[in-house]
């Protein structure tokens, strides 16, 4: 089962965070990407750019309006993803649980739609 | 000219032990002989321009395999696989054996191959990689599409597999008596995998998927030439041929998937229905009974009934309970309650489900809330089968259920 495992983050947090700080939590990324890699469980992932660099687009009446920023307010931004295809659950969070960010701010894990199904 | 006949020495030191090495696992020695020769041509030519390679006879070994392969069978598919096994074998098995002991079949090569393939040392998705590719022969490209990941991860994978393979010193054998029997279920397991892989795939930018179907059906067919007399290979191969047949049936050209019962049974394969009856009745008839074979014969009751209504539930429900005799689970409950509902009446089956919702592995899962709304609206409660599919809609990760179900629920809330 392939999971989409959304980061999330708060950039200025991030940003403030000592130099020593920051690299040992950047650091935590290499060995569990590694291990992704290794496994054959890494399908994808990308990370996103400053959240100041989001264009948010609404059509309304058939009238777009583009703004600058992200679309929710709030303090935590999604900043990437991995997509993982994993034995369990379980294992999909295990992951997760492991990323620095779960440790300040959250990770979520979603099952991607897959387009099988059984004769129901 | 030193080289050269340095070469031409080792060459016809090295000529008897390929040729034997060969022989011992292909026989055809008419055809080894010629391969062996052609590779010796191949080794006259470039050994004295590129060196003599670091292990001369594994490399003598493999050109004459290609070769002997190359004649043998056309098919690239088989020249991989055996080309697998080939790189697979521990060099010293190559080593003529002493007198007297028995010199191993080609067949059995190609079974310790599978038991290899489906260790239990390996994860599920490696066992299925890497039995696609040294046992079925498709390439890490065809897999990883039909898996769809990228060709990298899916190399990685098997790479890791047959690392560890290695790292674990499984050795290249049959396994011994006693644990034969569990290893043959991990193996029977992952052809199950395979085509359940497959099978479920519905329809358009998919459909090579559905390749995976015809290839568990080929290497199970393997396995039953090798094992004819196990009861739960031929079962097993006979689940296949019978789900398969109903394949043209199964989804609409929009991919939308058909249940069981709204399927046109005229588009049914007949023939296949025709062969999976004939392979479960006869082994039914004299093997010890399993899983897979009483799965089979449940599909083959479907098989028969030329229309839904024809389906003869009370032998249905008999094999169900049978089934949840000698292999319970909550999902083998689900389909008896169906079963039952479809005999007995709805109410019967709504209570036999009642019974699944203590159990953690079922409570959250989609397949229990689509059931109960559809026994719901046997029973004519529109109501809460609603309800029972919109939740079911909501818990799948499957497209063409989750549209399936939410068009269930549509057609309720008309009045």
């Amino acid at each position: 089962m392939k999971y989409m495992l959304l980061i999330y983050n708060n950039a200025a947090v991030l940003e403030a965070l000592p130099a020593a700080e920051r690299d040992a939590f950047m650091g935590e990324v290499d060995p569990i990407m590694k291990e992704l890699m290794g496994s054959g469980e890494l399908v994808g992932g990308e990370a996103l750019a400053h959240p100041s660099n989001t264009k948010t687009v609404r059509v309304r009446d058939g009238v777009a309006a583009t703004t600058d920023g992200p679309f929710a307010e709030a303090k935590e931004q999604l900043a990437g993803y991995l997509i993982v295809d994993c034995e369990t659950p379980e294992r999909a969070i295990s992951i997760a649980e492991r990323w620095p960010d779960a440790k300040y701010w959250a990770m979520e894990v979603r099952p991607i739609m897959d387009t099988a199904g059984t004769e129901m | 000219m030193t080289t050269h006949s340095g070469a031409e020495d080792l060459l016809r030191a090295l000529a008897p032990q390929v040729l034997g090495a060969l022989v011992r696992r292909y026989g055809h020695f008419d055809a080894c002989e010629d391969a062996v020769q052609e590779a010796l041509l191949a080794a006259a030519v470039q050994w004295p321009e590129q060196g003599i390679p670091d292990n001369p006879r594994g490399w003598l070994i493999t050109v004459a395999s290609r070769r002997l392969t190359d004649e043998l069978r056309s098919e690239y598919a088989r020249r991989r696989r055996e080309d697998t096994a080939l790189a697979m074998t521990p060099l010293d098995q190559f080593v003529a054996p002493a007198p007297g002991d028995e010199y191993p079949q080609a067949e059995d090569d190609t079974l310790t191959l599978l038991f290899l393939c489906c260790h239990p040392a390996l994860s599920p998705s490696s066992q299925v990689a890497l039995t696609l590719r040294a046992v079925g022969g498709l390439t890490t490209a065809q897999i990883a599409r039909a898996f769809l990941v990228p060709e990298s991860t899916m190399g990685q994978r098997i790479s890791r597999a047959k690392q560890r393979i290695k790292a674990t010193g499984i050795p290249f054998q049959l396994p011994p008596e006693p644990e034969r029997t569990d290893r043959l279920d991990a193996v029977l397991h992952v052809l199950y995998l395979i085509f359940n892989e497959g099978y479920t795939t519905s329809s358009g930018p998919d459909l090579h998927r559905a390749e995976l179907t015809g290839e568990a059906i080929r290497l199970t067919r393997g396995l039953h030439r090798l094992l004819p007399d196990d009861g739960e290979v031929a079962g097993l191969l006979a689940l296949m041929v019978l789900t398969d047949a109903r394949r043209p049936a199964r989804t609409r050209a929009d991919g939308g998937l058909v249940p069981l019962a709204e399927q046109d049974r005229t588009l049914w394969q007949s023939g296949s229905i025709e062969e999976g009856v004939a392979l479960i009745t006869r082994t039914l008839a004299r093997a010890p009974l399993g899983p897979y074979q009483i799965q089979a014969a449940i599909a083959a009751v479907h098989g028969e009934a030329a229309r839904a209504e024809d389906t003869d539930w009370p032998q249905i429900v008999a094999l169900y309970r049978v089934l949840a005799r000698i292999s319970p689970g909550p999902m083998v409950t689900l389909n008896h309650a169906i079963a039952v509902a479809m005999a007995q009446g709805p109410q019967a089956g709504l209570d036999m489900l009642a019974t699944l919702d203590a159990d953690d592995r079922l409570a959250e899962h989609h397949r229990l809330d689509a059931v109960r709304a559809h026994l719901l609206e046997m029973a004519g409660d529109r109501a809460a089968a609603r309800a029972g599919y919109q939740r079911a809609a909501r818990r799948t990760t499957s497209l063409p259920e989750q549209r399936y179900l939410e068009a269930r629920a549509a057609r309720l809330a008309e009045p």
